[in-house]
């Protein structure tokens, strides 16, 4: 077996992800998701995740097959978001995953989330350089890891102290009254705006703050604020303005401590990872800086930088071809699986 | 037919594996009833290993799956249908899905079990096993029950009679499963008994942030 074929399930949140790689090559990507069904709440409401899971599982499983042109007794091994995530989306993935592992007589790997988003950039831009930098950033998570080797040391350097970068984003949309998710429709309206028009505060980037570590909370209350006084003086709020401004503030700081991340640890390649990572304005300062600093940026297509079952299998995979021990048959989810157990 | 049985709805996992004719008649070669709480994920497949390995058989043996479909608590619940789906998918067999409560003892009754926040699941059978009533959730004081309770006792107090404490078994789920057993490609699609609907209250206007 030179190179291993992997499935891969998805379900931390709301998007049902099947996917199947062979060796570093994407063959399916099949996603069902429930974000519709989530939008007048204004945010994933879990068990209504969890049962659009269920619900999506098997029909997903056969179009990740189909696509990939295989059938399911070919598969080498099998890889399961293990977590983080929301505990009743995640279990869905993981017992459909031991099922068609205990049906098949494969090897299962319970691996992490946020390793799994490193390890689909190598899908499209082949090995990963070790170590690599990773800023993976999502309405569920806003990270920033060190990846000496991402099949068994994955470090975290810095994480959000409140609201998760995506989070901020739906927020603001709904202050802006744009629809849920807000990234999408915050970078649009954005492109009509300026982005230096109103200057929203920077969080945790003081000289005694923890320098990798993000928050957004206080950025989001502060758009909302500016956005009321508008709104009681009985003026127009400049959506496009708000919006530019805003996001300049999130991709700024983003940035900049990735940057300043790889400059203190001397590693030389930055992996974008995460939905928020299909934002056009912090992919392009991202590649502004990261030209300007002489560091290597990779980001996948904005397709594998959310989450998918693909971003799974590629982690599998990996794990297969380092020789990392499958699972424990009792494997079960952790909602808040540390960063550094990349596989459990 | 060999038929694989699972069920999660209750705090008691269970799973085995039996052979059943088409005359209805059920012989159970190995079960295991495994009290999980809520480690249904983790300790699932464990039992049904172990009990593929105690009936001597091989997966490969297996004809078709039954499943409990709930009532149950959402979370474990799902944990077994989506099992009974994702098994029988992998080895092309039909998947049956039966009421939970149908599964927990025989003849004339009213069959309990916890749904959590107070209530719990019910249904009532005639003599010959047939529903005649629910599935149901409830609170245990507004449930009238006439005859003999079967399941979790601890809710005796609450509906001023005697629960004789009884589980799901793997003869209950054949038992139920029998009518789309005689035709498994005519089984219906597995879809839980939620009784409930998710809990979830659109936000009805944008919290100001500040006071004016
Ligand atoms: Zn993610």
């Amino acid at each position: 077996m030179t190179e291993p074929l992997v499935l891969g399930f998805e379900t931390s949140c709301d998007e049902t992800g099947v996917g199947l790689v062979r060796g570093r090559t994407l063959l399916s990507d099949a996603l069902a998701t429930s974000v519709g069904e989530h939008e007048r709440f204004g945010g994933v409401v879990p068990e209504i995740a969890s049962r659009a899971h269920l619900e999506a599982m098997v029909p997903t499983v056969h179009r990740a097959l189909a696509e990939a042109g295989v059938r399911a007794r070919d598969v080498d091994a099998i890889a399961v978001t293990a977590g983080p995530g929301l505990t009743g989306a995640l279990l869905v993935g993981l017992a459909a995953a031991k099922a068609y592992a205990l049906a098949l007589d494969k090897p299962l790997y319970g691996v992490n989330h946020l390793a799994a988003h490193v390890a689909v950039d190598e899908l499209q831009h082949g090995e990963l350089a070790e170590p690599s930098m990773a800023l993976l950033v999502s309405g569920g998570h806003s990270s920033l890891l060190l990846v000496p080797d991402l099949a068994r040391e994955v470090q975290s350097l810095g994480r959000t102290v409140d609201d998760a970068a995506g989070e901020a984003f739906d927020k603001v949309a709904r202050v802006l009254g744009l629809p849920f998710p807000g990234g999408p429709p915050i970078d649009r309206a954005a492109r009509e705006g300026d982005p230096a028009a109103i200057d929203f505060p920077r969080g945790l980037t003081g000289p005694r703050d923890a320098p990798y570590d993000f928050s957004f909370s206080g950025l989001k209350t502060a758009v909302a604020r500016w956005v009321e006084a508008r709104q009681r003086a009985g003026e127009p709020v400049p959506v496009a303005d708000v919006a530019a401004s805003f996001q300049e503030a999130v991709a700024d700081v983003l940035t900049a401590k990735a940057v300043r991340a790889c400059r203190d640890s001397g590693v030389d390649h930055l992996v974008l990872g995460g939905g928020v990572a299909a934002n056009s304005r912090l992919r392009a300062l991202a590649e502004e800086r990261c030209a300007a600093a002489g560091i290597v940026l990779r980001v996948p297509s904005p397709r594998l930088c959310t989450d998918n079952g693909a971003m799974v299998a590629a982690l599998g995979s990996r794990l297969v071809r380092a020789g990392v021990a499958p699972s424990a048959p009792d494997l079960g989810a952790d909602s808040s699986l540390p960063v550094d157990v990349v596989t459990r | 037919m060999l038929v694989f049985a699972l069920d999660t709805a209750t705090p008691t996992l269970v799973a085995g594996l039996a052979r059943w004719t088409p005359d209805g008649a059920v012989e159970v070669l190995a079960e295991r009833a495994v009290p999980s709480g809520n480690r249904h994920a983790e300790l699932l497949s464990g039992a049904l290993t172990e009990a593929l390995g105690a009936a001597g058989c091989a997966l490969a043996d297996i004809d078709a799956v039954v499943t409990g479909l709930g009532p149950g608590p959402f979370t474990g619940l799902r944990v077994g249908v989506v099992t009974a789906a994702a098994l029988a998918d992998a080895r092309g067999l039909p998947a049956v899905g039966v009421c939970s409560l149908d599964a927990i003892g025989s003849g004339a009754r009213t069959v309990v079990t916890d749904a959590r926040r107070r209530e719990v699941y019910w249904a009532a059978y005639a003599g010959d096993g047939t529903r005649t009533a629910g599935p149901g959730v409830v609170r245990p004081e507004e449930l009238a029950v006439s005859g003999p309770v079967v399941g979790d006792a601890r809710f005796a107090e609450r509906l001023g009679a005697d629960v004789t404490p009884a589980g799901v078994t793997t003869a209950g789920l054949l038992g139920a499963a029998a009518p789309q057993l005689t035709d498994p490609p005519s089984a219906a699609p597995l879809v839980p008994l939620y009784l409930r609907r998710p809990d979830a209250v659109p936000p009805t206007s944008v919290k100001p942030v500040s006071q004016p």
